[in-house]
């Protein structure tokens, strides 16, 4: 195990009656990617300016490389952040740019200047040292902005939305790029997206946030394949889920029939939701489904066919490379370990969090 | 074909409106005959006199030093201002940024008097000893400089993206240093500008110098309005064209300027 880099303790945070954060816990390990993820307003970023020194919690504690920084002013800390729009000094250039914080420390001309072309190499933009900030392409901005950052040889970066104000293919390639220029440097990644995909593609883990509360905590593959709850179901990637009824320890029931699982312990006969991927149905022959249903819309999406399956009063949404025409009568399978069984929602905010969904 | 002479002529006619009573001024500024309605010959006996009239070049002085003094002191307050009500919300911001407004929208005269008024009851309410002159004529002229600093600054700090100064705190610099380093940079242009605007609005202040000013105290229009009473000498034409050639020079400067930072 490596040790823990950051450590946030019983963090709120409220402006006058909006309540940001409430009691949130969350560490992060030395040399991790880790993802915040969640919808505006969720708290992602006011807990990312937390751990940067810009906003001061109302009540808890930052613990950072093993020292409380609750107080520490941002000028102060070991971390550096890359800003969403960038905030590069537009009357500097480039160069002066990486430099900024290298001036401050102090350091010998020749040191900035290796550090200034190192970097530059690092993001691959050599030779741009005296381009001016507006002669640069947003993309090209922006890892001006990671450059600027890393030369000061922080042990963590915080990014803020980074790729947003990029467009999809320019954000593809700087994925990549990010996760190049983590595993290069070895500096641990604090990550801040509201997209889903971006945060699968790149991190280590990723910590699923809505309404100030954290939701879940896992790897990709966790929060993907078992969502604890129906709003991280529903938030990453696309989802069914329905009501059932957990009869026995692999065995449940959905719309009167009994589908196998491989879940255990949530009691007999009790409610619970149940939640199957778009792409883990199966159509088959209406005598062969344990549902059957007509086919009620198609749409081409390149790689698969999007069919919505209206069965027992429900639409199943379907992803499927075999297409299935309007009109056909269809049979609904699902395999054991394609079926994710969650607890109902307890508190009042998760209940929220669903009727606003729907 | 036609349009393009009509064009020509318009342009031609506006500017003839404009500069005409200027070059007048200027023509007759070297004129050898006392009279305005008579040509007597080019001289420039008009400057000499002027150069070597005492009470005219002290008034070039005040008017000078207060014009500078003013706008220096007011870019500064003004400058702190914005800073201030940038931060604020937006409710506040937009109420100050009301009440800053309205000494802009005030008229001169009003000004003045109030002023003079505020000078005076603050000697009897509290047993200050301020005496109309120089040092009233400078405060009244900071106090109506500071609006047109706020406005010409204000717009520029609204343009500079939020995590700017942020991102400098970020990179280890002090609050002071990424003031100096980032913010200034960024809105020097709109503080030069109100700078300048200040400058000018104080050269050019009549109705408000005039009440706040005291014995043996006159700046240039004060000084001028003293001795157009007396009747109007061509030393005054001689001095009003010199100030409109340093207004001209000044305002081609600054364009000059700009101008090369544009194709930078």
């Amino acid at each position: 195990m490596s040790k823990k880099l950051v450590d946030l303790s019983n963090i709120t945070k409220a402006y006058g009656d909006n309540v940001i954060l409430d009691d949130l816990n969350l560490y992060v390990k030395e040399n991790e990617f880790l993802t915040l993820l969640g919808p505006s307003g969720c708290g992602k970023t006011t807990t990312l300016r937390i751990i940067g020194g810009f906003e001061t919690p109302d009540k808890g504690k930052v613990v950072f490389d093993g020292a409380d920084i609750t107080k520490l002013p941002p000028n102060e800390r070991q971390l550096n952040t890359v800003f969403q729009k960038y905030a590069l000094f537009t009357h500097m250039t480039i160069a002066e740019n990486i430099a900024f914080g290298l001036k401050i420390k102090n350091k010998s001309r020749q040191y900035i200047k290796d550090k200034i072309s190192y970097a530059l190499k690092l993001v691959n933009l050599e030779g741009f040292e005296n381009r001016s900030v507006d002669s640069l392409s947003g993309g090209q901005q922006q890892r001006i902005a990671i450059a600027r950052a890393i030369v000061n040889e922080p042990k963590l970066l915080l990014l803020d939305e980074p790729l947003g104000a990029l467009d999809l293919k320019l954000r593809q390639d700087m994925q990549y790029e990010l996760i190049r220029l983590k595993n290069e440097l070895g500096i641990t990644f604090i990550y801040v997206t509201h997209d889903q995909e971006e945060a699968l593609t790149m991190s280590d883990s990723i910590v699923v946030m809505n309404q100030g509360y954290i939701q879940q905590i896992g790897s990709p593959e966790d929060i993907y394949n078992e969502p604890q709850n129906a709003f991280v179901a529903d938030f990453i990637g696309e989802s069914n889920i329905v009501h059932g009824t957990f009869l026995e320890d692999e065995m449940v029931e959905i719309f009167g029939k009994k589908f196998r699982c491989v879940d255990k312990g949530f009691g007999k006969n009790k409610p619970v939701d149940v939640v199957i991927r778009p792409e883990d149905i199966d159509l088959v022959d209406p005598k062969d489904g344990t549902l059957t249903g007509v086919v009620t819309s198609l749409i081409f999406k390149g790689v698969h066919y999007e069919m919505e399956v209206l069965a027992n009063g429900h639409e199943w949404l379907v992803h499927s490379t075999d297409l299935s025409p309007v009109g056909a009568m269809v049979g609904i399978k699902v395999d054991p370990f394609d079926i994710q069984i969650m607890q109902k929602p307890q508190s009042e905010d998760e209940e929220a969090v669903i009727s606003d969904e729907q | 074909m036609v349009r393009k002479i009509s064009r020509r002529a318009y342009l031609a006619i506006m500017l003839i409106f404009l500069y005409a009573p200027i070059v007048t001024l200027m023509v007759l500024s070297f004129n050898a005959s006392k009279s305005r309605a008579k040509w007597g010959g080019f001289t420039l006996k008009w400057y000499k006199q002027l150069f070597s009239n005492q009470d005219i070049l002290n008034a070039l002085y005040t008017t000078l030093i207060i014009a500078f003094l003013s706008a220096l002191i007011a870019v500064i307050l003004g400058t702190m201002a914005s800073i201030a009500m940038n931060s604020m919300k937006k409710k506040p911001r937009a109420i100050l940024m009301a009440v800053t407004n309205i000494p802009m929208l005030n008229a001169d005269i009003v000004t003045g008097i109030s002023l003079m008024l505020l000078f005076i009851a603050m000697n009897l309410f509290f047993h200050t000893r301020i005496r109309l002159g120089f040092g009233t004529v400078l405060l009244a002229h900071i106090s109506f400089n500071i609006p047109y600093v706020i406005l010409s600054v204000m717009p520029k700090l609204r343009q500079i993206n939020k995590n700017t100064y942020e991102a400098a705190l970020d990179l280890g610099a002090s609050p002071i240093y990424a003031f100096y380093k980032v913010i200034l940079p960024e809105i020097f242009p709109g503080i030069l500008s109100g700078f300048l605007l200040a400058f000018t609005m104080s050269l050019d202040d009549f109705t408000i110098t005039y009440f706040t000013t005291g014995p043996g105290i006159d700046t240039l229009s004060t000084k001028i309005y003293t001795e157009v009473r007396k009747g109007i000498k061509p030393e005054i034409y001689a001095l009003s064209t010199l100030m409109f050639v340093a207004v001209l020079v000044l305002l081609i400067i600054i364009n000059r300027k700009s101008d090369v930072k544009e194709k930078a």
